[in-house]
């Protein structure tokens, strides 16, 4: 039996920082709307609250914020050639689940893409003419610039309250800051946080071989702060219980502590938590989206009617959903043609380890998700990639996250992975060790991609995403060129050793590496080659918009939520200021 | 005096309690005396007592094994289980149908034959030499053991062997945090904004573990409400 439930003005496919902002924003204007998250509730009390917050085998092990593999996971394969794989526990990323979504578990890197990012096919022929791409690079431009979203970035970092400082104030270029960056409007929310000492021997060593280092964004907070929405935050306590984990503190910029509180309150939203939705309803033409499916935690099918559907789910779910809704067409690798699934793309990451002496007291365990020190001089296309031969680029940052020991234990190269030699060397580099962390772009390619699997299901009945990736030759070349850099750097670090190698294929989900999976339903000009338009609306159902990391259509050398959050007030200033008062295509190709 | 006596008394019951926790035998839900007894050599050998100080054995290892065995985690906890079955590319992951528990049982199973084949005396009794080689054969060597690859096997071994190690003493690993004391990991406690930029210090601080009550500090903002029918938010600018 299915219950029809009365129609809403909008409806939410996921309550994380995407529909958190949605619901805020349609709220504001008037609409009822409906929030379905899949997950539990939870609240900062007396969800995260420690000690009992502080269990790295609970959190970063046993995974006990992510989705569930038993209930949802994907199929995984490396090529087209072979059978793909149920993910049967996650490794490579850790997709979220619950209230909040996946912005409770981030570290709080908070970076804007730059405008050579969204014009990066473009930019790329100007600048190294029309043969430097591979056929097979299938990167595009994705039809906004840096300078049209400036106003989002704005607004989302206030929001959050970033903490940071400008390196390009109206064109106006700060040392210290970013100075690649793209002009901002004002300086950071608060100031940055204090640098971790391992942080300052990188700062002093990249100052040294004329680089540009500066304190990496963060959305784990240096002072107290009050947002526009009159949300109060407090100073990050370094706890060093950060990615994974939900803070205890009111420290890391999450739904919970930056606007949740306040949409919950407004009686046009209603919450509806352990839903699953199955799917978006269309009307017989297929050209108009009637509401959604889903079913409660004990099992009870609903039909939730809405004249507008805001997918806002993690970027592999949102690509999910559309197949599952048979909106768009589905990317077919053969032939090039389609778009749903298109582009995905990943992050190029590696790292360097260096080992000091045993008075050098690193302390890796004071420390939160996102301080830090980096360098963006060989980020994106802020260095010549002419004589290089590849496309993209990676920041280098000395960014330790934490010292909890299952998982951090570093030892050097030819240590023996158990035994005596093994223990041995753990208690002499465990508090003499920095790390750096390369964080590399990835381009979109003909061969990876995502679909739907044909064998495998999820609890529900419904075929998995198949996802097909392999690590791009261009992408290996980036990661062999800018490590080799970080390698430099970690030299210049004064250490007694440095250890680290570039990203190598095969990818393999059996090794973290990070959770920016991205593209799918990516954003364009052109409908033969994206799903939504600029802004976020579906090509082939007008009143469907999906927003998440899934429009990017490659990813770029920064972390992504910056730009979700930006791409999230772009999408909802364009749906209350254009759409709602003509509901129909807000782009005519 | 009653409190001094009483103080005394406190603490000779404690000394009685550690003594007699020291003396007696762990008790093992999951494995059975001869699994158990090839796992306390085993993991004796991954993560060995050395000048530094105790090995996994001491520090409880199998206790939290066997735990994690009996519990949600061994009957395959987030662990998605539909077939159909295939090995696979060793980039796809773990793709065989055992539960951690069925795997354990089965590998076991699978050495304990190992062992009765060869006619050799149990793992537990071989020396230490000898039994390095044996776990070297099972991490590298393609020997099957009941259906499950010794490869499989030992690196499951192994992980939960790093898990209990390293794990907060409330899971039975880590007994007394011996593993956060001997290489300085302070554990659960939660605050260090004063020392963060004291680049170098020595922290000497004891390490706290999720059984002790709060020692950092921990601001719980007031304003800022828990759920859905906490009172309003004070507005900003």
């Amino acid at each position: 039996m299915v219950t029809q439930l009365p129609e809403t003005d909008a409806v939410l496919l996921g309550v994380g920082l995407v529909g958190t902002i949605l619901g805020r924003e349609l709220t504001r204007a008037g609409l009822k709307v409906v929030g379905l998250e899949r997950g539990e509730p939870r609240f900062t009390v007396p969800d995260f609250q420690g000690p009992a917050m502080h269990d790295e085998l609970r959190y970063s092990i046993r995974k006990a914020l992510m989705q569930d593999n038993t209930r949802e996971t994907l199929t995984f394969r490396n090529t087209s050639k072979e059978t793909a794989l149920p993910i049967r526990r996650w490794a490579s990323f850790l997709p979220g689940t619950g209230l909040g979504g996946a912005a409770v578990h981030w570290n709080g890197q908070t970076y804007r893409f730059q405008d050579s990012d969204f014009r990066m096919r473009s930019r790329t022929q100007e600048r190294y003419g029309k043969n430097f791409l591979p056929d097979d690079v299938t990167i595009q431009d994705w039809d906004v610039g840096g300078a049209e979203l400036e106003p989002y970035f704005d607004r989302f970092e206030y929001l959050l309250g970033v903490s940071g400082k400008a390196g390009n104030l109206k064109g106006q270029k700060i040392a210290g800051g970013n100075v690649f960056e793209d002009p901002r409007s004002r300086d950071y929310p608060t100031p940055p946080m204090k640098e971790p000492y391992g942080s300052a021997l990188f700062r002093k060593a990249a100052d040294k071989l004329g680089y540009h280092p500066f304190p990496q964004p963060s959305s784990n907070l240096s002072q107290p702060y009050t947002n526009p929405e009159g949300m109060t935050m407090n100073a990050c306590m370094f706890c060093g219980f950060c990615e994974r984990y939900g803070c205890e503190h009111y420290a890391k910029a999450s739904p919970q502590t930056v606007l949740l509180p306040v949409l919950l309150k407004d009686k046009n939203f209603t919450l509806r938590t352990n839903t699953q939705v199955l799917r978006i309803n269309l009307d017989n033409t297929g050209k108009r989206a009637t509401g959604v499916t889903y079913v409660d935690a004990s099992g009870r099918e609903f039909v939730q009617p809405a004249r507008l559907v805001i997918v806002g789910a993690f970027a592999l779910n949102n690509v999910r959903l559309l197949l599952l809704s048979k909106i768009g067409t589905p990317y077919d690798p053969q032939t090039g043609k389609g778009t749903v699934g298109r582009n995905y793309a990943y992050q190029t990451t590696s790292a360097v380890e260096v080992f000091y002496d045993e008075k050098t007291n690193i302390n890796p365990f004071m420390r939160s998700g996102a301080n830090g020190t980096v360098i963006a001089d060989f980020v994106s296309d802020n260095f010549d990639h002419g004589p290089h031969g590849f496309v993209g680029g990676a920041y280098i940052g000395e960014i330790m996250t934490n010292g909890r020991p299952i998982e951090f234990h570093p030892t050097p190269v030819g240590t023996p992975a158990w035994g005596a030699e093994w223990k041995k060397a753990v208690v002499r580099h465990y508090n003499h060790t920095a790390v750096l962390n390369v964080h590399g772009s990835s381009v979109a390619t003909r061969q990876n991609y995502l679909d739907l699997d044909p064998t495998y299901r999820d609890a529900w009945g419904l075929p998995l995403l198949r996802m097909t990736f392999e690590f791009p030759d261009n992408d290996i070349r980036m990661s062999a060129f800018v490590t080799g850099k970080a390698m430099d750097i970690g030299r210049a670090m004064g250490g007694q050793r440095v250890d680290g190698g570039p990203r190598k294929p095969p990818y393999t989900i059996t090794q973290y590496q990070t959770t920016h999976n991205t593209g799918g339903t990516i954003m364009g000009a052109d409908p033969s080659t994206s799903v939504v338009n600029r802004y976020l609306q579906s090509w082939d159902v007008p009143n469907v918009f999906v927003i998440g990391a899934s429009n990017f259509p490659q990813n770029a050398s920064y972390n992504p939520t910056d730009t979700v959050g930006a791409l999230a007030y772009w999408a909802a200033d364009a749906i209350v200021r254009q759409y709602l008062k003509q509901p129909g295509p807000l782009v005519h190709p | 005096m009653a409190g001094a006596a009483a103080a005394a008394t406190a603490a000779s019951t404690h000394a009685m309690r550690d003594a007699s926790a020291a003396a007696a035998p762990p008790v093992y839900v999951f494995f059975n005396p001869e699994e158990a007894a090839f796992i306390e050599a085993a993991v004796e050998r991954l993560i060995p007592a050395d000048e530094n100080g105790p090995g996994a054995l001491e520090a409880g290892v199998p206790s939290f094994i066997d735990k994690q065995l009996s519990g949600a985690w061994g009957a395959g906890e987030r662990l998605y289980r539909s077939g159909p079955w295939h090995e696979g590319a060793p980039t796809q992951g773990y793709q065989l149908p055992f539960t951690p528990a069925e795997l354990f049982r089965h590998a076991l199973r699978g050495i304990r034959d190992d062992f009765r084949q060869r006619g050799s005396q149990p793992f537990g009794k071989l020396a230490a030499q000898e039994q390095d080689a044996y776990l070297k054969s099972l991490e590298t060597g393609k020997l099957e053991l009941d259906g499950v690859p010794s490869k499989v096997f030992f690196e499951s071994l192994l992980s939960m062997t790093i898990e209990g190690f390293f794990s907060d003493p409330v899971y039975g690993g880590n007994k007394d945090m011996v593993s956060w004391r001997m290489i300085g990991f302070p554990g659960a406690y939660a605050n260090y904004y004063h020392t963060v930029d004291q680049h170098g210090m020595q922290f000497t601080r004891a390490p706290m573990s999720l059984s002790e009550t709060g020692r950092g500090v921990i601001h719980i903002h007031p304003d800022i409400p828990a759920g859905q029918h906490a009172p309003p938010v004070k507005k900003g600018k």
